[in-house]
């Protein structure tokens, strides 16, 4: 009897109704629509230091999508980065975390893309400068920062550690905002941070200041689900990321990845306290009393709706990009089913000159148990430039 | 031609407190909704940003975020003998504009009506005999405190009200509202902190042997999260609350309460910038089919529903039912038609009493922060010996010491140049104020309808308002005025001064924004525009949701009953009207 149910299911799961489901969490997983757009289609720009990559329309349209990939050209594009006629793919297509994918979780999300409408959509790709608009610098860069050989399973480590890893390096990519990048765009040190599109990804690792390691697994699976906890609230990139990726994922697999993330070796921080800076953090508390408490609480323990700022890891990374900038410009944070309300963050960038704003953030970064390097006025000075730059 | 669009279930008009709460439920019950909306998109993020918002010359004095006339006036006149001419601007009463409405600026002062007030005619005949009431067109509510005592206290939770109840279950509370009608909970956030003139108010009202109490606030004492999952921020007593959005999250509107959760529903369409002219009938008048409305660009367009909500500011509800012909006009001399029935105001007085050497700082304030007692409110006290039926709560609120609003000097103080600067001074810290805010009881002769001369930029006859205080509510008014002034008796104050209302109802200084009645509930047609569950007696596919259904004000802020009004309507037609389309009330 167990031989033919065992078939019998074997058969129901092999349906391609089945498979499409499976795949659109693959596509879930992978963040697909963050950047080839809700409906796949493409056109997403994004900036990277070598120029503009416009990612492509993945959609099963024949003329501007994939639509004539077999499901042996798409698994080689997703796990070496080299698609049909041997074009290679650029790594803001996260091929090198893909290669960790199974060839099952691939197989289902080409079932799955193949589900989805196409859409004709042409879109021009590469904007990159010289010489990296020639493809061919990519088997260069291959062969000296891409291993292809999937991640494999640590047995002392517990199943939901494993699923974690799989997930954290493989569809999910978080390394591709969150780990630092060489001069040539390949990741180094794992998931300690990074600059992103005037952002900084922040330090995932159990570093108690920088990283999360105040944080419990269950702090950082709320967090990814309903994209706030009691530390933090995602805004900017990572919004996207929560809205489009992480609050859609099962609850096991948002422990498995906390619980790896959790293990990360902790890095080496963010460099401690400031130090002979009792100007700047007097002049700081007056200006946070004034233009920060009523939501953050002079205790920096925030409430309900507005995030802490004591021990959030946001406001303790190495670099003050984010912090600099979400006072210079503000931000809105996520709204999730679970945490519908996405309160905002005013722009301050008007009222507060660079050194005000400084002060402000020293303050931030070295009080109610915070220890940060003190921020410049020409830090302030230099964000505040890349926002009306643009760039 | 209008460009007709593809029918919804539902056309709400207007997406204020009322259009949200509509909206919110009828779409839980899996309807397709559309909102059409005359002003524009607002939101905490984009429009009520903490950075600026205390702008007093933009939002209080310039009044960005208020109906202007060119878009929408309205004709006054004190009685019928006199021609009713255009009120160049908003003064008396300040409409509101946009999403959220009213809603946005609001003081958050959230009561409830007592059971008293909803079957306020058999009640006031009982205890006084028929001939008491022979002035006023006074008449019950058809809906019972029993019946919609649940509708206020969800309203409460969504908002996070911050308060003491007075009346849990019959169960006397002291420290709460002991005249207020039983509650089956209390409030989801205790009070907020009362600042040092309210509770030297309080000591002193309790001394006089008075029950006061803190005043039910929707300006939130602690972070909450309501039953929707949306967050709300603690108030920070800023004291720019009357005439502002909230920039802080904590001051309840269907911004910082429903639209995050309704607004990203698949079965809930927005329409902003979007101006309903008319609602369309069948040709025998007897079902509305469809809205036309002009869209941003000046496009006219229908949308056709099964069923039409009219959601806008009780004044406008009233005159949107007159323009699309639901129900007849009322007519002051035979007593015939409901449309424009029993409107009412609000008939306040004030006193104020000035000190020296103390340090008041009035700049703490909410919209609804302070102590009150209802010792004379409503039906509170006993009728029988005055001339008059009605109350008021008289209250300590400290609701803003702003610097161009707030500027009190002593009586024959300089008016202006360097004495007048020190008056300011010395003025500022040193003042305080209470407030009796009085009940509006309906008469024969004030009325709403269609002005016969003037209209709007669509060609459309503007509303008519008629209106003079009654000498009921004036005698009641300076009784308040005479308690007042033995209220402030034992503060010992250097100066004090206690205003009496006059007749003349003057349309320019700043009085309340609570204008009810003209579309009123009730259980006879011949009465009431809209039956217990506010749907049209005589196009039942409308229901008209606000002030406009009340049947007389009382001596309390309106919007907890409005609130408590759309729950109640949205239950009848999710739990009555979808199942069996019709009347749901058979006269």
């Amino acid at each position: 009897m167990s031989r033919f149910f065992l078939s019998a299911i074997f058969v129901a799961l092999s349906t391609s109704a089945f498979a499409a489901d499976a795949g659109k969490y693959q596509a879930v997983l992978g963040d697909c629509a963050g950047c080839h757009g809700k409906d796949l289609s493409g056109g997403v720009t994004l900036m990277t230091p070598f120029g503009k990559l416009v990612a492509p329309n993945i959609t099963p349209d024949k003329d501007t999508g994939i639509g004539n990939y077999t499901a042996d050209d798409f698994r080689a594009a997703m796990k070496t980065g080299v698609a049909p006629g041997g074009k290679r793919l650029y790594p803001a297509m996260p091929y090198p975390y893909y290669a960790n994918m199974s060839d099952g979780d691939v197989a289902v999300l080409w079932s799955y893309l193949k589900t989805v409408k196409p859409v004709k959509n042409s879109v021009d790709i590469n904007q990159l400068h010289f010489p990296f608009n020639l493809r061919i610098v990519m088997a260069g860069w291959n062969a000296l920062f891409f291993d292809a050989k999937p991640q494999a399973l640590e047995p002392g480590k517990s199943a939901a550690w494993n699923r974690g890893a799989y997930l954290v390096n493989g569809a999910a990519h978080c390394g591709a905002c969150h780990s630092p990048k060489n001069m040539f765009g390949a990741d180094k040190g794992p998931l300690t941070g990074a600059v992103l599109a005037g952002w900084y990804a922040p330090d995932l690792t159990s570093d108690k200041n920088a990283g999360l390691g105040r944080w419990s697994t269950a702090d950082i699976a709320e967090y990814l689900q309903t994209g706030r906890n009691a530390h933090s609230i995602a805004s900017g990139p990572m919004a996207e990321a929560v809205e489009n990726s992480t609050s859609q994922m099962s609850d096991t697999d948002l422990n498995a990845v906390a619980v790896y993330l959790k293990d990360l070796p902790a890095s080496r921080g963010n460099g401690g306290a400031a130090t002979g800076v009792e100007t700047q953090m007097k002049a700081g508390k007056d200006g946070y009393d004034i233009n920060c408490a009523a939501c953050h609480g002079r205790d920096g323990k925030g409430n309900a709706l507005f995030p802490a700022l004591a021990g959030n890891p946001n406001v303790l990374q190495v670099r003050d990009d984010t912090i600099a900038r979400v006072v210079l410009a503000g931000t809105r944070a996520v709204s999730t089913a679970k945490a519908p309300t996405a309160p905002a963050m005013p722009s301050l960038g008007w009222k507060l000159s660079n050194q005000q704003a400084a002060d402000i953030l020293t303050y931030v970064r070295n009080t109610w148990g915070n220890a940060a390097p003190a921020v410049s006025a020409e830090t302030v000075e230099r964000v505040r430039g890349e926002l009306h730059g643009g760039s | 031609m209008a460009r007709m669009l593809p029918k919804k279930d539902v056309v709400i008009i207007g997406l204020g407190w009322t259009g949200s709460i509509m909206a919110q439920h009828l779409t839980d019950a899996g309807l397709n909704v559309v909102a059409i909306e005359r002003g524009p998109w607002r939101d905490t993020a984009t429009d009520f940003n903490i950075a600026y918002m205390q702008d007093e010359l933009r939002y209080a004095v310039r009044k960005d975020l208020f109906l202007q006339p060119n878009v929408e006036a309205m004709t006054m006149r004190n009685d019928m003998r006199q021609t009713a001419l255009p009120m160049r601007d908003y003064g008396s009463f300040l409409p509101g504009n946009g999403v959220g409405g009213a809603g946005v600026h609001w003081n958050g002062q959230t009561w409830r009506f007592w059971d008293s007030d909803f079957s306020i005619k058999t009640h006031l005949t009982q205890r006084y005999g028929a001939a008491k009431l022979k002035n006023l067109q006074l008449q019950d509510w058809g809906v019972t405190w029993n019946e919609i005592e649940h509708s206020f206290d969800t309203f409460e939770y969504l908002c996070g009200v911050s308060g003491k109840a007075g009346n849990l279950k019959g169960q006397l509370q002291p420290g709460g509202n002991v005249f207020e009608s039983p509650r089956s909970r209390e409030y989801p956030n205790p009070p907020l902190k009362m600042p040092y003139t309210s509770t030297m108010f309080a000591q002193k009202m309790t001394e006089l042997g008075y029950h006061p109490f803190p005043l039910p606030s929707s300006n939130l004492s602690q972070a909450y999260v309501n039953p929707l999952g949306v967050r709300m921020g603690q108030c920070s007593y800023c004291g720019f609350c009357e005439r502002f959005g909230c920039g802080n999250y904590s001051k309840a509107s269907a911004q910082t309460t429903i639209l995050p959760v309704l607004i990203k529903k698949p079965n809930f369409e927005l329409r902003t910038e979007c101006e309903v002219l008319k609602v369309n009938l069948t040709p025998d008048g007897k079902m509305a089919k469809s809205v036309t409305y002009l869209d941003a660009k000046g496009v006219e367009c229908e949308q056709p529903g099964d069923m039409v909500l009219i959601c806008a500011y009780g004044l406008m509800n009233v005159r949107l039912m007159m323009l699309s012909k639901i129900g007849t006009q009322y007519d002051p001399a035979t007593g015939k038609g409901t449309l424009g029935r029993n409107y009412c105001y609000q008939t306040s007085a004030g006193a104020r009493m000035m000190f020296e050497g103390k340090h008041f700082n009035p700049f703490i304030g909410a919209g609804a922060l302070g102590q009150v007692v209802d010792d004379f409110n409503g039906d509170a006290f006993d009728h029988s010996k005055l001339d008059f039926v009605g109350g008021a709560g008289i209250a300590c609120n400290v609701s803003n010491g702003r610097p161009i609003g707030n500027r009190p000097t002593l009586p024959g103080s300089p008016r202006w140049g360097a004495g007048w600067k020190q008056a300011t001074v010395d003025g500022y810290n040193n003042t305080m104020g209470i407030g009796s805010q009085g009940s509006s009881y309906p008469v024969r002769e004030n009325y709403l309808d269609l002005d016969p001369t003037y209209t709007d930029r669509h060609g459309r006859p503007l509303l008519r308002i008629t209106f003079d205080f009654p000498d009921n509510d004036v005698a009641m008014s300076n009784y308040m005025s005479d308690q007042m002034k033995k209220m402030v008796r034992p503060f010992n104050a250097k100066f004090s001064a206690v205003s009496r209302l006059k007749k003349g109802w003057n349309s320019v200084p700043y009085q309340s924004t609570h204008n009810t009645g003209g579309a009123v509930m009730g259980a006879d047609p011949k009465t009431s525009a809209v039956n217990k569950y506010l749907q049209s007696w005589d196009v039942p596919n409308v229901f008209v949701i606000g002030a406009s259904a009340f049947a007389h004000n009382a001596g309390m802020n309106p919007t907890g009953t409005v609130a408590a009004l759309a729950f109640w309507a949205a239950e009848a037609i999710t739990t009555k009207y979808i199942k069996s389309p019709g009347a749901l009330v058979h006269a």
